[in-house]
């Protein structure tokens, strides 16, 4: 068994941890040995991304045209790459769903991206952001990735000014920061609400310019459907056109992933609507691990769900608790009264009264959980959907009564503008109706620190690694991660397998890629012939009640043992009661609806084992049987502290759990509080 | 609310098309637009007669998939996307004529879905800085004037989605155009490859078949992102100035 000692000789500071409780017991089954990074780079953290960029091989340029990269996904993670990639010379297939890669849900981000470029002189440092990561994903996150994805986060800022990207500015001409998600330094770098807008149409530009000098071919309107691994490494693709229908074949030397989270498989959550697990739950189900699948972070202030027939949830920015007061009616009769009309002395503003001193500035994982809290014991306030109201106040009377209206509407006009346009109110007279809502996923598949999965030549960047936010994700560290991984980490990794290469040509008549291709047709046939009577939405809707239900906020032994009966009963009634229409041979959303949906209803499952087996609260993870007296998330380190990265069991078996121990050399953990 | 919708099916883009009736009953005033067409595909889909095929994905207003003319009007009658415009801008009774993007530089893919490559290609013939990764200086080296930046900014939110073009009686595509050069000629950045670009831009737009500009401002008044006329004054001054220097 591998000791946690860390290997270049350093001061540990933590223990191996070592895991008593086995809630998930007859889930899954345990690997023998402890699973290890054999990329773990060595020495003080400071120079470790260094000495791996300096060991890492090259490739010669004239060869680089020889090698054949494929991307999925057009995203800040891969649309960097794609751009970075084609300029090094290397040739580049990109594969999107969407019309064009500009979509790319990246596109949606609002806040900004962090950097520790210190402009603001107010103590940052490459360390401190580091240090604010690792704390912030209450440590279950790796930290030579983290020191690593710090350090290149300044050279970000100066490649997107570069291409163009209009960062605000002040007076003077130079960026403006904002400070973003409780640290107490301004490093983030903004766009208005739109940063993740401007920073992807810069990489979307540079892949654009890539595409004209020939060295980045685009394959949109594609959907990844399996890869090809032959001899043990991934060597390719199979694809469908999405307006043909037609199956096609991609072999290249390596292949990256860059596919996005896996958020909608709660049905409701701010992803795009096809925002999807399947390239990732592919790979998995071809071996590649799946590393803290429960890792989800929901985020506190969204738009309420205003009827079953909601289809997505509407993010409003953060910055909205800073003047906004939440309340709750202290008794169930005024839920359905005008809330102007509830009186003070019967109003209950429960984050004040809980958090005294954070009151409405708590963590999103607290503003959220008690939010729920709140309707569950049903004083939740709006509409009714299913057996609850689902909503809070977030009340601007008191600010607009102390600022004025016009100082309000400066600061919020836009979000307000939004909140009316969805809900029909107007919030400068009414409060706002929140509610939490699933934004993104800290889990995703397992690499090492070179970002390579454990099929070798398959890479997987961005959302769908799980490598850098342990189990939260701070505010504005997102567009950071993806363009990190897209711009400077993997074009300086994935040359050390590449300079390998090329290998041997794969024919198209290889048994793995007939396997492949035949298996993706199969699987289409299958949906087309099921002929039952419902839709894939319709499972995909109750998929994410269950999810929402049991593996949501708060997740409990028992609601989690009833998730994965239900979760498998509905996967028995998927594949046998499905209702598909049209053909495979031309554009059909209801099909590309029904892979997708397989495949979230067994990510659905493991999601589940893996909240099981881990009983303890950590980050955007809350088990009910792990909690202080007073209510609050509680970790157990010398159990935990380690990366749980599943193994596909094969159809109808258990997943295999490999643990990966987490060493800390250069920070100390510590339990958080907010009282 | 109960609705009549009259809404173009097409199987593919070699297939003629057809304007086709459909009654939906039972719609919110809190439903977007999409997830009213979610409800009648589900009621299609339970009748047995095959969805209504179109674009959509972020719906908040960001992505710019979502291309419908709606009553004649692209995005409908919000100055909005679509995904963002609600029923409750919808009376009950009425009846709703639902359309592709209108322009013959995007072609109809199938329904409601249109072939919008040629904003790539325009993108690919220019509307970029050229830089590779790694070889940027540092960020506050170069200062770019505030007010500058904020006009950069402005018509940098375009999402792409084409409703210009579908407004257009000419079908041009000059507000989306104007819009890039305007973002990156507004940079200290984009000063080096400003004249190329333009002219460049503009050679690939016109070889799309795209319109040429006659100054009606539709374009304008469609756009959900509310991009400004004067980005097509930009776009002929640079362009001008191009054609002097030889471009």
């Amino acid at each position: 068994m591998a000791s946690t000692a860390d290997v270049s000789g350093l001061t540990v500071l933590n223990g191996p941890p070592e895991q008593r409780s086995d809630d998930a017991h007859g889930y899954y089954t345990p690997a023998p040995e402890k699973l290890v990074d054999a990329k773990a780079p060595t020495g003080l953290i400071k120079d470790r991304w260094t000495t791996r960029k300096m060991d890492n091989r090259l490739v010669n340029p004239a060869n680089r045209r020889k090698l054949d990269i494929i991307i999925v996904g057009t995203g800040l993670a891969g649309g960097a790459a794609a751009a970075t990639l084609g300029e090094a010379g290397y040739n580049v297939k990109s594969f999107c769903y969407q019309d064009s890669p500009r979509r790319a849900h990246s596109i949606a981000a609002q806040g900004g991206i962090n950097a520790a470029k210190n402009y603001k002189e107010d103590g940052d440092s490459t360390y401190r952001l580091f240090y604010d990561t690792v704390k912030g994903g209450d440590y279950r996150s790796r930290e030579s990735n983290v020191y690593r994805l710090a350090e290149v986060s300044a050279n970000i800022i100066d490649q997107c000014v570069a291409q163009g990207v209009p960062f605000a500015r002040d007076y003077g001409g130079l960026l403006d920061n904002r400070s973003f998600g409780g640290v107490q330094v301004s490093r983030t770098f903004y766009a208005r609400g739109q940063t993740g807008q401007q920073l992807l149409i810069g990489a979307y530009q540079a892949m654009e310019r890539q595409v004209a000098a020939g060295t980045v071919t685009q394959y949109t309107r594609h959907e990844m459907l399996e890869v090809i691994v032959v001899d043990g490494k991934a060597r390719g693709i199979i694809a469908r056109d999405l307006v043909t229908g037609e199956i096609e074949t991609h072999l290249a030397d390596v292949v990256v992933l860059a596919s996005g989270g896996y958020g909608n498989v709660f049905y409701l959550s701010t992803n795009a609507m096809g925002s999807n697990v399947t390239a990732t739950w592919r790979a998995h189900r071809k071996g590649a691990y799946m590393a803290n699948p429960c890792y989800t972070q929901i985020h506190p202030t969204c738009i309420p769900v205003s009827g079953d027939h909601q289809s997505k949830l509407t993010l409003m920015s953060e910055s909205l608790r800073n003047d906004g007061r939440i309340w709750v009616p202290k008794n169930k009769e005024d839920c359905t009264k005008d809330p102007r009309d509830i009186p003070e002395e019967d109003r209950d503003y429960y984050l004040e009264r809980i958090y005294p001193s954070f009151g409405n500035l708590v963590p999103r994982d607290i503003a959220s959980r008690q939010a729920k809290n709140m309707c569950d014991e049903g004083r939740g306030v709006g509409p009714m959907v299913g057996d609850f109201r689902r909503g809070v106040y977030l009340d601007f009377a008191d600010a607009i009564a102390r600022l004025g209206e016009d100082a309000v509407r400066e600061k919020y006009d836009n979000l307000f503008d939004m909140y009316e346009r969805i809900t029909g109110e107007n919030p400068y007279e009414v409060p706002m109706r929140i509610y939490p809502a699933v934004h993104y996923v800290m889990g995703g598949l397992w690499v090492d620190y070179d970002l390579q999965s454990n099929i070798p030549g398959l890479f997987v960047t961005g959302e769908a690694n799980f490598s850098d936010h342990g189990a939260n994700r701070l505010g504005a560290s997102a567009l950071m991660q993806g363009l990190a991984d897209g711009y400077f980490v993997l074009p300086n990794t994935i040359r050390d397998y590449l300079a390998d290469g090329p290998f041997e040509q794969v024919d198209e008549a290889h048994p793995a890629v007939v396997e492949a291709r035949t298996s993706v047709q199969e699987r289409i046939d299958k949906f087309l012939s099921i002929g039952g009577s419902r839709s894939a939405d319709s499972f995909h809707k109750e998929l994410g009640n269950i999810m929402w239900e049991y593996c949501g906020m708060e997740r409990s032994e028992e609601g989690l043992r009833k998730a994965i009966d239900m979760i498998r009963e509905l996967k028995a009634e998927f594949w046998s009661n499905l209702k598909v229409l049209g053909t495979a041979d031309s554009l059909n959303q209801s099909l590309e609806k029904a892979g997708r949906v397989a495949d979230f209803i067994e990510l659905g499952e493991l999601m589940c084992i893996d909240a099981l087996n881990r009983r303890e609260s950590c980050g955007g993870h809350f088990r009910a049987e792990s909690q202080t007296e007073d209510g609050e998330a509680l970790r157990h380190d010398e159990e935990f502290a380690y990366v749980a990265a599943w193994e596909f069991g094969g159809e109808g078996g258990q997943p295999v759990l490999h643990k990966e121990d987490l060493i800390y050399t250069a920070i100390e953990m510590k339990q958080r509080s907010y009282k | 609310m109960n609705l009549t919708l009259k809404i173009w099916r097409q199987k593919d883009a070699q297939s003629s098309g057809s304007m086709q009736s459909y009654a939906v009953e039972g719609i919110s005033e809190d439903m977007s637009f999409l997830e009213m067409l979610d409800t009648l595909n589900e009621q299609l889909n339970e009748r047995g007669e095959e969805p209504v095929a179109f674009d959509h994905d972020c719906r908040e207003g960001i992505c710019g998939s979502c291309d419908l003319m709606i009553n004649g009007q692209a995005h409908g009658p919000e100055v909005t996307t679509t995904c963002q415009l609600h029923m409750r801008s919808f009376s009950d009774g009425q009846t709703i004529t639902i359309e592709p993007w209108r322009a013959g530089a995007f072609p109809v893919v199938k329904d409601l879905i249109v072939d919008r490559s040629a904003f790539d290609r325009i993108i690919q013939s220019g509307g970029y800085i050229s830089v590779n990764t790694g070889s940027a200086p540092e960020a506050n080296s170069v200062p770019a004037p505030r007010d500058k930046a904020m006009r950069a900014f402005n018509v940098a939110t375009c999402i792409g989605c084409g409703a210009c073009v579908a407004a257009c009686p000419n079908g041009s595509a000059s507000l989306f155009l104007g819009a890039k050069i305007t973002h990156l000629g507004e940079l200290p950045q984009g000063q080096p490859e400003r004249m190329g670009r333009v002219a460049s831009m503009v050679a690939q737009h016109d070889a799309e078949g795209f319109g040429g500009c006659t100054n009606i401002g539709e374009c304008t008044a469609a756009c959900p992102k509310e991009i400004p006329l004067d980005v097509i004054s930009q776009l002929n001054k640079d362009l001008r100035d191009a054609l002097r220097a030889g471009y």
